[in-house]
């Protein structure tokens, strides 16, 4: 994301999205006071493009597109330090949920290849009812265009008899597979009303 | 005999088979009875709930119906990111914009269902004083590291188990089979999660770190609870110690493995020799050496 | 009966959303009602004139003013038609403002339910009677609960004023927490040093009473005369002997009682004086852990005191004061930080508190001055400070500010560097509050001048490293992560209210806040007073304060008490419950349910038995009245008759 020199807050504010995040994640972020608490616990800010205390920030000034297009939102592994530490009791890893799935939605996500693997993820889950992590690596590593990552498991784990080659199936596939397109038509917010917002195929399963 | 739906989760029948067999192993020496939930599926993961919330309330919440249908009404998983799904199921079912396409979705209600991982039904049902009972072969003399990983406690509303910052149900756990249980700061701290597959460097910069300190506390082996964490701290400690320039050889069982060995199980019936590093060091009596007094398995 | 209505703009603040001139004008149709209007300021000099040249000119026998809260104008508007010549409770107050006008924006709304509230209270006023208060005299003497700082000073200005004064203190010494600090923001000059001469003159002073080591029982009586139960708690010495020579503690063989006043670093004896400078320098055994109160053999102390003041038999006692006003100093205590598991809670033996630390410095501290680690006794080369551990963070109940914790570190941090010139201090915050006079320029001077390094974030997390203390937290100002290697972590654990605040509240009925500190009369008019007559606050037991305030509030509360006392009596308040003896069954009811023990039997000739009221004891809450089954028992100025008459309009 490229830096401004001065951030228009009054043009760039957009109040729909503050509300719309509080929304989604049920959370009040105007109880956020900037302690920091967050990001000085947070495993990934070493890779964060915002400090997830700055993403918090940002959501308060309503940056829409600064806070959809971080990388930050899809660095996070939910692994829930700053929402234990909160001094003001924010679900801060939901606010991080919240905005990848927003993101997803407004097809801003900074990070394909991650999405890309939670994506092949869920294909796994829909064709087979289960995650068959044989056939996902390599898949999602071609995809990525890696196809040698994690080469270096493969004989060890053969030799440990870990990997299997035929995924899992399970019998009632097919219902499944319906919780996803019930899932993906209907898109059902908080108050339980159908959002009918499609999705661009680039940013769907 | 206790009876417990068992949700097994899609790591326990591939890479963490090891973690599903010793589980059987120690559940059935406790009597505990675990019933597989029929036809269960994956429970979505961390990609469900960054897809939409209610994906993820209802790929989990199939499960839980069944094990409801199936006249349970505890369900223990071993894996705490299927266990967090699970919870996160139970709660969509209590929140009222999402209850009504849920329950469509799954057919009923599972809000009523105890939902637990595996190390709180070890220590809320079976307990540190029975397990030092039933210890057989005392792991006296060996040093172990806690891990808990980031979600077994976390966040505390929600997991209502233990503590989220100092947990020491494990420590308890561990000390029961006789083995010395350093304070380990990094109890909760993230191992890089699913980062092995799409960003291997942030598990050998944080993996690397638990180990570091595992091995800085004089630790054999590093105990662990979550598939994931199990599989990056061992099957990717090569990768690790090539990312940090280190030599480390540490062990990573899981609770369930520890336990089993403690029980006097063989190793070989726990799958301890599924685990990439070698868990040989574990083998070894050093009951005898440190005089047999101190075993809690000769005073049991 | 001839009633007025005033009904006041109170500027923009009523008349803003409420017809004030509507109310008026419909006022004129409510029964007895002769004279309406609305007045811009109601309590203005002005205001009142209105309503006395009113009284005169319509021969108005009672007045309605729509206005404000009773709390605040009710005595002021009381005192206007005493003036002009009406009894002062022949007057009823309608709340329009914070009831009606604070609450809402709908005009129309508004404005009905504000001509029904003056309606309800015309409806009182046309069964008022007169009523008159008597006179009672005042006791001048004076309970001050708590000896820290700010009840040291209300007793000596009111000692110096030739008041007599009981001073009860809980612990066995007088001082408070300031006894325990080493140096005082921002002058540094020696607590001790300021506060000993002050400690001192306490117990030197012929017209202060103390009573150390003792609690309150029970409190009974109103303003100028309070009966108060003190509890003296057995110390297992007779103090009326003992000369504080410390003989016993050098003796004493239990040497693992922990030392309360150095905050458990290190540890004491079982029979100890706390420190050198202890007013009253008597020593007491702690029960807990001497071996001859346990059942062990000892009794090593009373063989070696010279004066034979041990006593090993003694209990607790039970004295009575009379006292005519009472200033509640109790003080604070300190967050208990062990509720934060991401700072170790509490198992790291170098994670301390601030409290600690200022004893580590003290020259008569634990370490006698020399700063060291409590784990290993190395000096320390890192420290590093954080600031609001339990202030400010709600998810520990704990949302306010402490108010003194930026400026103590900032002290702690340059007395540091002055006690060891190699060392450097670093302190997470999130903002500086520091206004004080000279303050800020204080906590600059700890960043120019001693090179204390301010980082700007929350700490996350402290653990062990080898042999010191990772504190890893952020430095928002770059949106970095940062570590720190500490070999000492000092946390500036935040003020909470005393222990056993809410009780002792209790007992002075006076009210207090969700966090235990003590409610103030008015946030800024009446600051030390509460709605007890005759009980004050003074210091931080009405909320965080610092030195400079608290000494402040105990001279104003002193003040307040003098003004009191410099009257040799006071009117007692007419509206208290009332016997109608011919209604009266002797039932008893009222005897039993009254909370202050003010209704009493008489008997009549011929030995019939009636209820009384004690109307000096009596608080009017109306307990008794709303218990008598033939209603013979009747609260003054809110009797069932002028209730119901209220109740009457608003469902007419």
């Amino acid at each position: 994301m490229e830096r401004t020199n001065t951030l228009s807050i009054r043009q760039s504010r957009d109040t729909d999205f503050i509300r719309e995040v509080e929304e989604a994640s049920g959370q009040d972020v105007s109880k956020c006071y900037q302690c920091g608490n967050c990001m000085g616990s947070c495993a990934y800010t070493f890779a964060y493009d915002y400090p997830v205390t700055q993403i918090m920030r940002l959501v308060q000034l309503g940056q829409k597109d600064i806070v959809l297009g971080s990388s930050a939102i899809w660095l996070c592994a939910n692994c829930q330090a700053c929402t234990t530490r909160c001094p003001n009791d924010i679900d801060v890893a939901r606010v991080m949920e919240a905005l990848r799935i927003m993101s997803r939605k407004s097809d801003t996500v900074s990070l394909p290849d991650i999405q890309a693997f939670y994506d092949e993820f869920l294909r796994s889950v829909k064709t087979f009812g289960r995650v068959f992590e044989t056939g996902l690596l390599p898949i999602y590593n071609l995809r990525a265009k890696k196809p040698f990552t994690d080469f270096d498991l493969a004989p060890r784990l053969l030799m440990k008899g870990k990997l299997t080659f035929f995924p899992a199936l399970v019998k009632k596939r097919k219902k499944i597979a319906e919780i996803f397109e019930v899932v993906k038509r209907d898109r059902f917010s908080k108050d339980g009303k159908a959002r009918p917002e499609p999705l661009s195929s680039k940013t769907d399963i | 005999m206790k009876r417990v739906a068992y949700y097994k989760g899609c790591s326990l029948e591939g890479l963490a088979a090891e973690y599903d067999r010793s589980t059987h192993a120690v559940c059935e020496a406790f009597g505990i009875e675990l019933v597989e939930i029929a036809d269960w599926n994956c429970c979505g993961s961390t990609p469900a709930h960054s897809y939409d919330p209610l994906l993820s309330a209802a790929l989990a919440g199939r499960n839980l119906a069944i094990a409801a249908d199936q006249g349970c009404d505890m369900v223990m998983t071993p894996c705490p990111g299927c266990l967090k799904s699970l919870k996160g199921a139970q709660e969509a079912c209590e929140d009222p914009g999402l209850r009504k396409p849920f329950v469509e979705l799954v057919g009923r209600d599972v809000d009523g269902l105890k939902t637990v991982s595996l190390l709180q039904l070890l220590y809320e049902e079976v307990g540190p004083v029975a397990i030092k009972k039933a210890v057989r072969r005392p792991l006296t003399g060996h040093v172990l590291i806690p891990y808990y990983g980031c979600l077994l406690t976390r966040p505390a509303q929600k997991a209502k188990f233990d503590d989220p910052e100092n947990p020491v149900s494990m420590d308890r756990l561990l000390e029961a089979t006789g083995a010395l249980v350093p304070d380990f700061p990094y109890k909760t701290e993230c191992c890089g999660a699913t980062y092995g597959v799409t960003r291997n460097d942030f598990v050998g910069k944080l993996s690397g770190r638990i180990l570091d300190m595992t091995a800085r506390l004089g630790g054999e082996a590093i105990v662990v609870a979550c598939p994931l964490c199990q599989q990056n701290l061992d099957m990717r400690q090569d990768q690790i110690n090539k990312y940090q320039k280190s030599a480390l050889h540490l062990p990573v069982p899981y609770i369930s493995q520890v336990i089993g060995l403690a029980l006097g199980m063989d190793p070989k019936e726990l799958g301890m020799d599924k685990l990439c590093v070698s868990p040989d060091i574990l083998f070894e009596d050093r009951a005898e050496a440190e005089g047999k007094a101190q075993g809690p398995g000769a005073a049991a | 009966m001839r009633i007025g209505v005033f009904v006041c703009n109170c500027g923009t603040n009523i008349a803003g959303t409420v017809d004030t001139a509507k109310v008026a004008s419909e006022a004129l149709t409510f029964a007895d009602v002769v004279y309406a209007t609305n007045y811009m300021y109601t309590c203005s000099e002005p205001g009142q004139q209105e309503i006395q040249r009113a009284i005169g000119e319509h021969g108005l026998q009672g007045v309605v003013v729509a206005a404000c809260s009773p709390r605040m104008h009710e005595p002021t508007f009381r005192r206007a038609v005493e003036k002009a010549g009406l009894n002062k409770y022949m007057f009823e107050m309608a709340n329009i403002r914070e009831h009606v006008s604070w609450i809402g924006n709908d005009k129309a709304a508004n404005t009905a339910k504000a001509a029904d509230l003056v309606r309800m209270a015309v409806a009182k006023l046309r069964f008022n009677q007169p009523l008159f208060s008597s006179k009672m005299p005042v006791n001048k003497r004076l309970l001050v609960i708590g000896g820290g700082v700010a009840g040291i000073q209300a007793a000596l200005d009111c000692a110096d004023g030739g008041m007599d004064v009981v001073m009860v203190e809980r612990k066995q010494y007088i001082g408070g927490k300031m006894a325990q600090l080493d140096k005082t923001f921002p002058t540094i000059d020696c607590s001790s040093c300021i506060l000993g001469p002050k400690m001192v003159d306490v117990s030197q002073k012929e017209n202060i009473t103390l009573y150390a080591s003792s609690e309150i029982e029970s409190i009974s009586g109103y303003i100028g005369n309070f009966t108060v139960d003190i509890r003296k708690k057995a110390t297992y010495v007779n103090w009326d002997a003992c000369t504080g020579c410390g003989a016993c503690m050098e003796k004493c063989p239990a040497k693992n009682t922990p030392d309360v006043f150095n905050e458990n670093l290190g540890s004491a004896r079982a029979i100890n004086i706390p420190f050198p400078q202890a007013i009253p320098k008597k020593a007491v055994i702690d029960a807990r852990h001497c071996r001859q109160l346990n059942g062990k053999k000892c009794g090593v102390c009373a063989k070696i005191c010279p004066v034979k003041a041990i006593d090993f038999e003694m209990k607790d006692t039970i004295v009575t004061e009379k006292v005519g006003a009472i200033i509640a100093a109790t003080g604070y205590d300190l967050f208990d930080h062990s509720v934060y598991g991401e700072y170790g809670a509490g198992r790291y033996p170098d994670v301390i508190t601030g409290i600690q630390y200022e004893r580590i410095l003290s020259a008569s501290g634990p370490y006698g001055g020399h700063i060291q680690r409590p784990s290993d006794g190395k000096e320390p080369k890192n420290i590093v400070f954080l600031a609001c551990v339990g202030s400010r963070d709600a998810s520990v109940g704990r949302p306010y500010c402490s108010g003194v914790c930026c400026m103590y570190i900032a002290k702690q941090a340059i007395l540091t560097k002055d006690h060891l010139p190699e060392s450097n201090s670093y302190v997470f915050y999130m903002d500086i509050r520091a206004p004080g006079k000279n303050y800020d320029e204080f906590v600059r001077r700890a960043q120019e001048e001693y090179g204390v390094q301010y980082i700007r974030g929350r700490v996350a997390k402290i653990y062990p490293r080898g042999d010191r203390m990772v504190v890893q937290g952020a430095d928002t100002l770059l949106g970095v992560q940062v570590e720190v290697e500490a070999d000492l972590v000092v946390l500036a654990t935040g003020i909470e209210s005393s222990a056993g605040a809410g009780e002792l509240a209790e007992k002075l009925r006076i009210s207090y806040d969700q966090y235990g500190f003590y409610m103030e009369s008015h946030p800024k008019l009446r600051p030390v007073e509460t709605n007890t007559a005759g009980v004050y606050l003074a210091g931080a037991c009405q909320g965080p304060k610092d030195i400079p305030s608290s000494v402040a509030q105990g001279s104003a509360a002193a003040s307040k008490v003098q003004s009191l006392f410099a009257h040799d009596t006071i009117e007692t308040n007419p509206q208290v419950a009332l016997v109608n003896e011919r209604n009266c069954i002797a039932c008893g009811k009222c005897i039993q349910v009254c909370p202050f023990g003010a209704i009493q039997w008489k008997e009549l000739r011929g030995g019939i038995k009636k209820a009384e009221v004690l109307p000096t004891v009596c608080q009017g809450c109306g307990v008794c009245n709303a218990t008598c089954p033939p209603k013979a028992v009747q609260l003054q100025h809110a009797t069932d008759n002028q209730l119901l008459a209220e109740v009457n309009e608003l469902c007419a």
